[in-house]
């Protein structure tokens, strides 16, 4: 019955990947290269939070000409706070 | 396109550069224009069997480059249009004489002396030597690509060299699409492609078993006449059109299905 949702048309598969793996190439970083990143950058995180849950996201996005770096870190404690410290 | 020295370039193989070539450079002479192709694929020289030509190949780029012969005397004029000229690759495995400097000064005395409107320059896979030296004399690129992945990858590799270069018109031909795939989600549609690549479109070639047939006799497709609208060699001849500057639209092979028509709008004429 949900065969037809689980097959996905194959070019929307593409297009995904086809994302990813220029996002890594023009930023000229391996796939392996960017966990050691997203490590080192959740040990930091953890030094300052102890607290905190790993649901880190760090990926590349492109806005227009440029490759960000995009690090979403949400802070589980800090929700009722009225400023955020990020 | 401003560019009188256009290089035709994709990273990968096999995915249409020498048949582009061989095809645009004809239209293009087809058009008036006196057009020169040019084969750098030194060692894998291909574009003279392609346009038929192999048989009258006596001099070469690099004979040309190391002073073998003159410029002119490498020049083979194709038959079937009077105003388009071959100037074939070396078949030797010896590339030490292709250089930059070389490359660019014969493209100069092609335009300059020779008289010659537009140079076409057929590229060698890779992003080699030999695509270096093929991209230090154009000012513009055409950017084969087939919609599949390896080829849009490479086709990316491609454009950020050619960025680095400052070729200041790169153009995008989608090449070999299948509406059929297209239609059924299976294959890039023309919007994907250009949506990642972030390049401009002049064309849109699809799959086409006549161009095979057109190879197997080395007469270029886009010089036949009366072929349909929505063949490959009238693609071909519609991107001879754009880089002259004139406003053609864009193929629409299945209108009733419409995945054609929003590009038709955002491409029409640009």
């Amino acid at each position: 019955m949900f065969g037809w949702f689980q097959k996905r048309r194959s070019k929307e598969s593409l297009k995904e990947r086809l994302k990813l793996v220029l996002s890594y190439d023009r930023a000229k970083l391996t796939p392996g290269k960017m966990e050691e990143l997203k490590g080192e950058l959740l040990g930091v995180i953890a030094k300052y939070f102890p607290s905190e849950a790993a649901d880190y996201d760090v990926r590349f996005e492109q806005h227009g000409d440029r490759m960000v770096l995009m690090a979403n870190l949400p802070l589980k404690d800090q929700k009722k706070k009225p400023t955020s410290r990020r | 396109m401003n560019a009188k020295a256009i290089v035709v370039t994709s990273g990968k193989g096999g995915v249409g550069k020498t048949t582009t070539t061989a095809n645009v450079g004809a239209a293009l002479a087809k058009l008036g224009e006196k057009v020169c192709v040019i084969d750098t694929d030194v060692g894998l020289r291909n574009l003279d069997v392609v346009m038929g030509l192999e048989g009258r190949v006596v001099f070469d780029l690099i004979d040309v480059f190391e002073g073998r012969c003159k410029l002119r005397q490498a020049l083979i004029r194709d038959k079937r249009v009077d105003t388009l000229y071959l100037l074939a690759a070396s078949q030797t495995k010896d590339k030490s004489s292709l250089s930059e400097s070389r490359m660019q000064e014969t493209v100069r005395l092609l335009l300059e002396e020779e008289g010659f409107d537009r140079v076409v320059i057929d590229s060698p896979a890779g992003i080699e030597t030999g695509f270096q030296t093929a991209a230090s004399a154009a000012t513009g690129a055409l950017v084969v690509v087939n919609p599949e992945v390896s080829s849009v990858r490479d086709a990316d590799r491609i454009i950020g060299l050619l960025e680095s270069r400052e070729i200041p018109e790169v153009r995008l031909i989608v090449n070999r699409l299948r509406p059929a795939m297209v239609r059924r989600g299976d294959m890039l549609e023309v919007d994907d492609v250009l949506e990642i690549l972030g390049v401009k479109l002049i064309g849109i070639v699809p799959e086409d078993e006549a161009i095979l047939i057109s190879t197997n006799i080395g007469n270029p497709a886009s010089l036949e006449q009366g072929t349909a609208k929505t063949s490959a060699s009238q693609a071909f001849r519609d991107i001879a059109r754009r880089i002259r500057d004139e406003e053609v639209p864009y193929l629409v092979i299945d209108e009733r299905r419409g995945f054609f028509s929003g590009l038709r709008k955002l491409f029409g004429g640009a």
